[in-house]
């Protein structure tokens, strides 16, 4: 019950903080609007804002469809081989050394203004924090479960299979975790750069036009998805992985 | 023996089975030597491990046990003028593993998302071969645990858990068992009962045994060799008359107990005052 009350209960102050701060500044409503005049901003214009809201939910899907697809496969070639270890790992740290965002203008570039520059955005952002973390579980793999079932005669590949990989599940599910929060902030950017459609294009077009009621709803509307995504990820991750024990110990206390 | 009279219709064939393999099944070292960082931690080493018996292997920590233990599975690389010869192979080669050693460790090194069933089977998965999982079922019967096959080892207490790693090495069924440290973690009630079951269901098995409990090694062990000094040697101790398990209570037993503690005790000296050196 506390469990759905609770950040009701937070959202409740957020707003009153929110309302308290222009009873007291007195600021113009096109600077900060009042919650109430977001409020119906979103209900005049919800159908264009869930409507472009399907679109940017489409590019987080499949950016982290393919980012995760992507990033685990690079974490088991550099577990697996290690030739890919020597030649692909210092590309891959390199690589992060380029600020993803500054690639979006060329990703639209390329791509053109519709999804796929941002889906290649999204991909690219969530790609790294899976691959790391992942290729970090299959490299830790507790060594008396190696040296058990090197004993067993495991060959390389069943030692990978039945024993590293499931053992880096959990880290792989940290990744993803980390690439579903970050996820958003690869489409709306690739949306800001240049997009016909998407929350990312609605919030720059209703900035432009001064409509900045609709551009706080449609900036709550994607954070409203992006809180809903990361809670379907993680539920899915613990239903996938119940023998991780994923609550601290003063969490079970309560 | 009195604990498999009720099952007399798999006793003698699995009887069979290991002798067959046990006729084979020494361990044998000749001019081990390895080196930690540069230094010895022995050099030169002779051990001759009569086939079917348990020998325990004691010494202060840090003197090398785990890392001979490790070299005779094949884990640990030593150096090529050495030779452990296991069984029938003449000569093993540095860091080859033998398909006739198990191995147990100190942790339990339970698999957290396989069940306890699939533990014990876990060796037939990683070598591609159908898992046995009526024989499984019955050596989880044999360890007391016949109604948590389905549990995870997160839900069974230390001594279930070791229990379960038992039941999986039985299951592998090699002639050499290799055990480091086995029941150091578990409470001291848990571990007898352990040592009582282990000695009884491993009988008939080579098994080397590493601990730092004399006690243990004076219950279920045949042969005691303490290993001392950097690099290390081996001595051997004496022990009590008898069979394994021996009574812990047993005054032969205490009184050897005590002298082994104080062989230790010199041993650990020694290792001290090799370490400063």
């Amino acid at each position: 019950m506390m469990s759905i009350l609770r950040p009701l209960i937070i959202i409740a102050c957020l707003v009153l903080v929110w309302q308290i701060i222009i009873w007291l500044s007195n600021v113009p409503h096109f600077i900060l609007p009042a919650p109430a005049r977001v409020a119906e901003a979103w209900w005049v214009h919800h159908a264009t804002i869930l409507g472009h809201a399907g679109v940017t939910l489409l590019e987080i899907a499949l950016g982290l469809l393919f980012g995760a697809l992507l990033g685990a496969l690079s974490a088991l070639a550099l577990a697996y081989f290690r030739p890919a270890r020597r030649w692909l790992l210092p590309v891959l740290v390199a690589s992060q050394a380029i600020p993803v965002f500054a690639l979006a203008p060329i990703l639209v570039l390329w791509l053109g203004y519709g999804i796929a520059s941002k889906v290649a955005m999204a991909t690219l952002i969530i790609y790294f924090p899976v691959a790391t973390s992942f290729y970090d579980g299959l490299r830790r793999t507790e060594p008396g479960w190696t040296d058990l079932a090197r004993t067993m005669g495991a060959s390389r590949w069943t030692l990978l299979t039945r024993i590293r990989v499931p053992a880096a599940l959990p880290a792989l599910a940290s990744g993803l975790r980390v690439a579903t929060a970050v996820a958003p902030i690869g489409a709306v950017v690739g949306e800001w750069v240049g997009a016909s459609a998407g929350l990312g294009y609605l919030m720059l077009h209703a900035n432009g036009r001064v409509q900045i009621d609709l551009m706080f709803a449609a900036l709550l509307t994607l954070a409203f998805f992006a809180v809903i995504i990361y809670f379907i990820v993680d539920t899915g991750l613990r239903r996938a992985l119940p023998w991780q024990p994923d609550k601290l110990p003063t969490e079970q206390e309560e | 023996m009195t604990n498999n009279h009720h099952q007399p219709s798999d006793n003698p064939a699995s009887k069979n089975s290991r002798a067959d393999k046990n006729s084979c099944a020494g361990i044998s070292l000749a001019a081990v030597s390895l080196r930690y960082e540069g230094k010895y931690l022995f050099k030169e080493l002779q051990l001759d491990l009569p086939q079917g018996q348990c020998s325990a292997l004691l010494g202060p920590s840090g003197v090398g046990k785990s890392s001979l233990l490790r070299l005779i599975a094949g884990l640990q690389p030593f150096e090529p003028s050495g030779r452990v010869i296991i069984g029938k192979n003449q000569a093993q080669l540095p860091g080859h593993l033998s398909a006739e050693i198990a191995y147990m460790a100190q942790q339990d090194l339970l698999l957290p998302w396989l069940n306890a069933l699939d533990n014990v089977t876990l060796g037939a998965r990683l070598r591609r071969q159908r898992p046995d999982h009526a024989r499984a079922r019955d050596l989880l019967r044999q360890v007391g645990l016949a109604d948590y096959e389905r549990a995870l080892p997160a839900t069974l207490s230390g001594g279930m858990r070791q229990r379960v790693a038992l039941a999986r090495t039985l299951m592998e069924d090699r002639p050499i068992i290799l055990m480091d440290e086995p029941f150091s973690a578990l409470d001291a009630i848990t571990r007898l009962r352990l040592q009582e079951l282990a000695a009884k269901l491993l009988r008939g098995r080579t098994i080397l045994l590493v601990t730092h409990d004399p006690l243990e090694a004076l219950r279920i062990s045949q042969r005691i060799f303490i290993m001392s000094g950097r690099p290390a040697r081996l001595s051997e101790a004496t022990l009590p008359e008898g069979e394994t398990p021996r009574d812990p209570a047993d005054t032969a037993l205490l009184a050897h107990h005590a002298e082994l503690l104080r062989h230790l005790r010199a041993a650990d000296d020694d290792s001290a005052f090799g370490a400063q050196q």
